[in-house]
């Protein structure tokens, strides 16, 4: 075989690879997907939406205030994390080179690999022990915490990438750094900073261990940033280890429920950003 | 940090304004009787539309762990605090015995319809490692004609700590002087053989995947899930398989040594009818709160719990506390104060 | 030149990035002063210790330290080519109907929770690696590697249901990666007369530190994951190099001890562990900025007009 078949196969042969692992991917997620929708399914009803959590042998119950409680924790969580992921990761991107920029890089991936317990215990040190109190506070901290490495990283590589030529230009027209950053860069780059945002929900939506010890849950409704509130997650783990079917049943929905809101945030936000790309001309 | 203590001052005042109407008391602490404990609580909030009690199952040491740094207002515990702990804590904590509960050795051996029979020198070797096969001797001899298979005992044992570890240990250790030097007792031990399953569902789950092993979970959990269970030899020397009715014999026999502060374990226990691996599971309060109108409605419903709220037990699978003890505690209820 | 502008911006920027730190840096006093106790009785005999024994108050933190890296790394090592495959397929090779499904399929991946990969692990993905183990010829059950019984239960599963949570984090990034790569390399490759994947290995080439960057990510995921390893892993505080051994990984083990450590001693040890697990999520790290170092230059600073060198000076 000359070179060139040769060269030929091998892409070919790449090309077959790369398809092979899609589907490899797929098979678990089809198994997943089918585990979760036939287990849940059946426990799903408006009652689910709108009624709180009973006793067990009581008919009926539902995640109303978990669901409500998910969504105030992950808001929580990204009104701390976005900004200060975003922004820090323009800054080491900017000043890339610099000795302070490879300290926060270093920082962010040591934060990434703080396991999501740990986060947790350190979590209730400093936001609920001075305090004597749980609270939905000390959940968003804690789970902000862990979106903030995820976002700033992707941030960073991201803004990297977007060519020097698009910068220059603006600089050249006599923009401000910042204005050149944050009216012309980021926005070239928004497509993927809003997937490590997504990325980052995704991550913390489905966590449970960090948010035990900080927003500890609550079998009661409240929209109280200082007291306990419930979560999906909490509610559905706290159910899974019960020995009871009814309540075995409605962490199953529960875990439904939550993997489609991660997925509605997630094509929301895709969709936003298709907008956004079209505004801008791309 | 300024912003959030002024947040949550805030919050306190407001808080406080409004809990006239809505009072929340948080407490934590066992994973076992969450499910009475839930079904207590919303049984009173239905008499006492204001009382909201918020209890999380976050383990029986977490539980003590939240009451001694005062973030809950009770905590619960299926193992007595020790008396390290106690000192610890920045004020008295008294103990009161709620219900019952047993621990049941469970086990997956395809094709068996008998119902086994075990014993604690038996169930403390096969968890040292020292008994590996179904049909060895020892186990034979306890089940006198019953077909054991040639297998290997997969030994399932708790990964994470647990109160129904500490019970299970403790019975061995009684039954097992080898037990007790090698592996003691407490919440988590070092286990010399055998797979960790997290939290009693997870038990439950191995043993049903695997055949041919053996584990130990709550009764509730073995009746849930239908799992094969065996009766334990007692003290008098019977072969009793656990029940709601002889749990709460094993509790009665425990009544008359019941030492003031209720600190007590009753596995083991001697007389006939007694199911051995049996405990009570307790909640903590302080002696003396800083919140008296929460230390009030907690009072109240205690005593609501050991009179009227027995009668929630015997559904969802918790043996009700013997009347002997019940007066015990009404007794020790007027120590708390509530003013 | 807008300089005081342009310090303001660097100040402020640098301000956020600084929180970033801070927060390391807590979240490491806050780890030290909590396990004092223990670090004060074992010292450095804690790293080398292999028992862990609450009663009597012994602790080590070695079965854990190789329980960790070894599903981590084989975590990785299945996860990698896979995520990588799927990204090119994404961005370069499959037809446009496609792409917006796919790559939220792969987002689906990620939106799971850790505790519904748990108990998916338990019902379905144990009993099949029991399976597989059951199959394997008795000449290859001799080997260190596939000894010992074969329970479902092990590093291999825990080994696997890593691999399938780290897939989505690498995929993307690395697809959003490839997907910036400017068009004009490509052509270039294409040019010049490349095969398909030859020019996908030069976009490969130019996006590398983003993509070393997502295998961090993974990599980072996979050594803090908590619950879904310790439903399949087995927990068992015993070092082995079977894949069908039941082990323990840090993150597991405090998961598990945790609430319900109560005695002081047993508490610092635990939170020693996540201090053990901090330092070497540092040491990972520092390895990784070494390789990407040698990587240099950063993809993007390829061409250096003179007025950005003046710029540079501000």
């Amino acid at each position: 075989m000359n070179a060139l078949a040769r060269r030929r196969l091998l892409s070919s042969l790449f090309v077959g690879f790369c398809a092979f692992t899609v589907l490899l991917a797929l098979v678990p997620l089809a198994f997943i997907l089918f585990f979760v929708i036939t287990k849940g399914i059946g426990s799903i009803s408006l009652g689910f939406f709108t009624h709180m959590p009973l006793p067990v042998g009581e008919p009926g119950g539902g995640m109303a205030n978990a669901i409500v409680g998910s969504l105030m924790l992950t808001g929580l969580a990204a009104v701390m994390a976005v900004p200060i992921g975003v922004v820090a990761g323009v800054y080491m991107s900017e000043y890339a080179g610099s000795r302070f920029a490879s300290l926060v890089r270093f920082a962010a991936d040591t934060l990434n690999g703080v396991p999501s317990i740990v986060i947790g215990v350190f979590a209730y040190a400093v936001a609920v022990l001075p305090f004597k109190q749980f609270s939905a506070l000390a959940g968003g901290f804690a789970l902000g915490t862990m979106m903030i490495p995820i976002i700033a990283r992707t941030t960073e590589e991201l803004l990297l990438l977007v060519p020097g030529s698009v910068r220059e230009g603006a600089l050249a027209l006599g923009a401000t750094r910042a204005r050149a950053v944050f009216s012309v860069v980021l926005p070239a780059a928004l497509p993927g900073i809003v997937t490590g945002v997504v990325l980052a929900l995704a991550r913390v939506a489905g966590e449970t261990a960090p948010l035990l010890f900080t927003a500890f849950n609550n079998r009661f409704f409240t929209t109280k940033l200082t007291q306990p509130i419930s979560s999906l997650t909490v509610q559905v783990f706290t159910y899974a280890i019960s020995p009871y079917e009814d309540w075995h049943h409605q962490a199953w929905a529960g875990a439904l429920v939550l993997v489609t809101m991660v997925l509605g945030c997630s094509l929301l936000a895709r969709l936003a950003t298709r907008r956004l790309e079209r505004m801008h001309g791309r | 940090m300024k912003n959030r203590i002024l947040a949550a001052t805030l919050a306190c005042a407001a808080t406080a304004a409004v809990s006239a109407q809505t009072l929340q008391i948080n407490g934590a602490g066992a994973t076992f009787p969450a499910p009475i404990y839930t079904k207590w609580f919303s049984e009173y909030n239905k008499l006492h539309g204001n009382v909201q009690i918020n209890y999380q199952p976050i383990g029986s040491g977490g539980g003590i762990r939240q009451i001694t740094s005062q973030t809950v207002f009770f905590g619960a515990s299926d193992g007595p605090m020790t008396n390290d702990q106690l000192t610890a804590a920045p004020g008295r904590i008294l103990h009161f015995p709620t219900v019952l509960g047993a621990v049941v050795p469970v086990y997956n051996i395809p094709n068996m319809k008998a119902e086994l029979k075990f014993s604690g020198p038996v169930l403390a070797d096969i968890y040292m490692g020292k008994i590996t096969r179904w049909n060895d001797p020892a186990i034979a001899k306890l089940n006198a004609g019953v077909a054991l298979p040639a297998s290997d005992i997969t030994v399932v044992h708790r990964a994470d700590g647990s109160g129904t570890t500490y019970i299970w240990v403790d019975y061995l250790s009684k039954t097992s002087d080898e037990f007790k030097k090698r592996v003691g007792v407490n919440t988590s031990v070092n286990w010399p053989a055998g797979v960790g399953g997290r939290g009693n569902e997870g038990v439950a789950a191995l043993v049903t995947q695997t055949p041919g092993s053996l584990g130990y979970v709550e009764l509730i959990y073995a009746l849930q899930n239908k799992i094969a269970f065996g009766s334990v030899q007692n003290m008098a020397g019977e072969q009793v398989r656990a029940s709601v009715e002889s749990v709460t014999v094993a509790a009665a026999a425990a009544a008359t040594l019941m030492p003031a502060d209720f600190r007590v374990s009753i596995t083991n226990a001697p007389g006939k009818g007694v199911y051995p691996i049996s405990s009570f599971t307790w909640l903590l309060l302080y002696e003396n709160p800083k919140d008296k109108t929460q230390s009030k409605a907690m009072v109240d419903l205690v005593k609501w719990a050991l009179t009227d709220g027995q009668k929630y037990c015997a559904d969802l699978g918790y043996a009700p506390l013997p009347a002997a003890v019940v007066k015990l505690e009404m007794d020790a209820l007027a120590k708390v104060k509530t003013s | 030149m807008n300089k005081s502008r342009d310090w303001g911006f660097r100040l402020g920027t640098g301000a956020f990035a600084l929180v970033l730190v801070l927060i390391v840096c807590a979240i490491g006093i806050v780890l030290v002063r909590d396990s004092w106790l223990s670090i004060e009785k074992f010292g450095f005999t804690f790293w080398r210790t292999e028992i862990w024994d609450p009663v009597s108050g012994e602790f080590g933190a070695l079965p854990f330290i190789w329980g960790t890296l070894y599903s981590s790394i084989l975590a990785l090592a299945i996860a990698t080519p896979v995520a990588l495959g799927i990204a090119i397929f994404i961005s370069e090779l499959c037809p446009a109907m496609l792409r917006q499904p796919l790559v939220f399929l792969t987002e689906l991946l990620a939106a799971v929770p850790s505790i519904v990969y748990g108990l998916w692990g338990i019902f379905v993905m144990v009993p099949a690696v029991r399976w597989l183990e059951t199959s394997l010829p008795d000449p290859v059950r001799q080997l260190p590697f596939f000894s010992g019984p074969p329970l479902g239960l092990g590093m291999l599963s825990a080994a696997l249901i890593l691999a399938i949570m780290v897939i989505p984090f690498t995929s993307s990034v690395s697809r959003e990666v490839l997907k910036a790569v400017p068009l004009a390399q490509r052509e270039a490759a294409y040019a010049l007369g490349a095969t398909r994947f030859e020019a996908i290995r030069a976009a490969l080439h130019y996006g590398r530190t983003g993509i070393v960057g997502a295998i961090m990510l993974g990599f980072g995921r996979a050594l803090g994951e908590t619950m879904a390893v310790t439903m399949v892993i087995g927990n068992n505080p015993k070092i082995s190099l079977s894949l069908f051994a039941p082990q323990y990984t840090m993150a597991a083990v405090i998961a598990n001890e945790f609430t319900e450590a109560a005695d002081a001693l047993y508490l610092g040890a635990l939170i020693e562990i996540g201090l053990v697990l901090f330092v070497i999520t540092l040491i990972v790290n520092s390895l990784s900025r070494l390789l990407i170092w040698s990587m240099a230059p950063r993809a993007g600073a390829t061409f250096e007009p003179p007025a950005a060198s003046a710029e540079a000076a501000a």
